[in-house]
């Protein structure tokens, strides 16, 4: 699959058109049903889960978040790749990967309302936080990485970036490093088309982001993002070799951030009405459903059903979030060193004997 | 030094299979200051190896790997290379632990050669501790003697945190000293009392020891009683200690090659403030570099500290 769609031959390998028809047998992977709609509804939920946040952002509910919508496939892929051992390494934009690996809604919440304790991630394994400072997170992938290699366990690594941040030097030095040391790491690059308000042609003159992974001495593949079969198969494969021992791979995931990039930002400022509508044409959703109701496996009546049952669900999640309490004093100080330093402690101490003094104030 | 370095990391990656050494040249030719030598054939090339040539990478990966349970050591050739990194090293090094709540703590060594004095090109001669040491969830430490060289990184390389371990290049190869063969550590945020006196105190640490060693010459002479203290822990640091000693001697100098403004010198100063306040004979001295770049190696006598220079600033303190 890697030699036929070799980055060089400048093929996108897309298995579904936007028809939800299979374009390609070849490659079309034998899925069992369960599993198709199990994506399909996965992607519902996180889709669902987006809209209701940015509503609550609007309510002044939550502070900022960044929207998936577009992008689902990927992570619902990806999500369903990934074993329990495996290690998921987020940039920030990757919510039902998240989901698949055990994250809790809940806690994604708490998260962007501002509790540290939101990236816990009490009943998932092998996650890291989500990664603000952009690229720097696929260092820590093949960190990782070296580790499975020096262990000689059985996991791989997914490490996600976007688009803007291929143009950091860390997504250089990481896929260089992993090249070098042959590392069981797969980088999902979400080409969404834009880093915040600016578009990917400005990012790189480079004919796409797979093609760098030639360069470095790694595999690489242009995906369409939007087509869930083909993320499944692509992410399928490169994971296979890497358990292999064959190394790292690059897969980039063509899609479009059809939201904001976070609930700051405007996109009507910097595109056409008339490219999101080009766009919506190959919305994941969509191209899956459609898949879906030519084989008879779902109708639009259980999705009336099951969006209003995740809508419920979402509300439930972020009510409880809502509700998580005050931040303890504590929490500012505690998880700074294994034992606290003497000055921090006092620095604690002289906050605590304030409070009260201010609390007898009253 | 070298020797004691080499035997800290010796011993740990013998004792303990988790402990990844790997950075620019340290591999088969173990490093430029040869602090690694000898170590990659006795452990191999996954344990003891060259990186490539990128700083964020180096640090980038040691987070990674601390992630999944490593304890990586890595070097950076010259502290003036370590900016490349610093996006790991403050961004993610320090944080982890903090972000994660505990669950991915940083069991990091970042090691350093710093300093000037040995006439080098640009960038190879700074002191940049306090950068280090203002960024929550980094440990610093400098030791002066191959005997705290080899105790503290045993201690850094046990840590659960990440430390930044700065070793005073200037000194390497300067002092001899018999360093116990057994493992042993040195706690972290404990300073040593070097000499007892009664007339000021000296902090100082690194290659700037053997300056105010060379300047008690002088106030033996004159008659003037040094309390030196090293102070080896930049962050968390020994106030205690520090306060201690200048309720006894009523004055405070602190030696440091690193910019004044902002600096350690200027923290010990307030440290004094806060903890000696009545104590106190004479305004707190800094005796450090300027604010300015370190020049190049012809202009470089102007900016380091000297036994003399030390000397004259003492003189004056204990007049005051």
């Amino acid at each position: 699959m890697f030699k036929e769609f070799d980055p060089l031959k400048k093929k996108t390998f897309r298995l579904i058109d936007n028809s939800g028809k299979v374009i390609n047998t070849k490659w079309f992977p034998d899925l069992p049903n369960e599993n198709i709609v199990k994506a399909y509804k996965d992607m519902l939920f996180a889709r669902t889960a987006d809209m209701q946040t940015v509503s609550y952002q609007r309510q002044g509910r939550i502070y900022t978040y960044p929207p998936n919508y577009g992008q689902e496939a990927i992570a619902i892929a990806a999500g369903q790749v990934m074993r329990k051992e495996d290690w998921m390494v987020p940039a920030f934009r990757e919510l039902g990967a998240l989901l698949a690996k055990g994250v809790s809604l809940k806690e994604v919440f708490l998260y962007f309302m501002g509790y540290e304790d939101g990236s816990i991630y009490k009943d998932a394994h092998h996650v890291l936080p989500m990664s603000v400072p952009i690229a720097s997170q696929l260092l820590h992938g093949v960190g990782i990485g070296y580790e499975i290699k020096y262990r000689k366990k059985d996991e791989v690594v997914f490490a996600f970036v976007g688009d803007g941040g291929t143009s950091e030097g860390d997504f250089h030095e990481a896929v260089n490093f992993a090249g070098v040391w042959n590392v069981p790491v797969v980088f999902i690059v979400q080409n969404n088309q834009y880093g915040i308000s600016t578009p990917f042609r400005m990012q790189t003159a480079s004919d796409g982001i797979a093609i760098k992974s030639v360069a470095y001495g790694v595999r690489g593949i242009q995906v369409d993002g939007n087509d869930y079969f083909a993320m499944q198969v692509a992410l399928s494969e490169a994971a296979k070799l890497a358990r292999e021992g064959k190394g790292a791979t690059l897969i980039e995931a063509v899609t479009y951030r059809k939201g904001a990039h976070t609930t700051s930002d405007d996109p009507t400022k910097y595109r056409t009405k008339e490219e999101e509508m080009e766009w919506d044409k190959t919305d994941p959703l969509i191209r899956l459903k459609k898949y879906l109701k030519s084989k008879k496996l779902f109708t639009d009546k259980e999705e009336d059903k099951l969006t209003e049952q995740y809508k419920k669900e979402v509300e439930r999640q972020f009510i409880e979030a809502e509700n998580y309490g005050p931040y303890p004093i504590e929490d500012v100080f505690q998880y700074h060193y294994e034992d606290m330093p003497q000055d921090m402690a006092a620095q604690k101490n002289d906050y605590e004997r304030f409070l009260k003094w201010k609390e007898a104030r009253k | 030094m070298v020797n004691a370095i080499n035997d800290a990391l010796d011993i740990k990656l013998k004792d303990d299979d988790s402990v990844i050494v790997y950075g620019e040249d340290v591999g088969v030719e173990g490093g430029v200051f040869r602090i690694t030598e000898g170590l990659q054939k006795k452990y191999g090339a996954d344990r003891v190896f060259d990186s490539p040539l990128a700083e964020s990478g180096l640090v980038g990966t040691a987070v990674g790997m601390a992630a999944a349970g490593l304890r990586p050591v890595i070097e950076m050739q010259f502290s003036g290379f370590t900016y490349p990194g610093f996006n790991q090293i403050i961004s993610h090094a320090s944080r982890m632990r903090n972000r994660s709540r505990g669950k991915y703590p940083m069991p990091i060594v970042i090691r350093m050669p710093y300093g000037g004095g040995i006439n080098a090109l640009e960038h190879h001669s700074e002191s940049t501790e306090a950068i280090y040491a203002q960024i929550p969830g980094l440990k610093v430490v400098i030791p002066s003697t191959p005997h705290d060289a080899k105790g503290l990184l045993i201690s850094a390389i046990e840590s659960n945190d990440t430390v930044i371990y700065m070793e005073p290049k200037r000194i390497y190869r300067a002092i001899k000293q018999e360093v116990p063969e057994e493992k042993f550590s040195i706690p972290f945020g404990k300073a040593n009392i070097l000499a007892k006196g009664n007339d000021v105190t000296v902090v100082a640490y690194g290659a700037m020891i053997r300056e105010v060693q060379k300047a008690m010459v002088l106030a033996k002479e004159a008659g003037i009683s040094v309390e030196l203290i090293d102070l080896r822990s930049i962050y968390p640091i020994d106030r205690d200690t520090i306060a201690e000693s200048v309720r006894k001697t009523g004055r405070i100098i602190t030696v440091t090659e690193s910019p004044r403004s902002f600096g350690v010198a200027s923290e010990i100063t307030q440290i004094v403030t806060e903890d000696a306040f009545l104590h106190l004979e004479a305004p707190p001295k800094r005796v450090t570099g300027f604010d300015t770049i370190v020049p190049l190696a012809k202009g470089e006598h102007h900016y380091m500290q000297s036994g003399e220079k030390i000397f004259y600033e003492i003189e004056k303190t204990v007049k005051y």
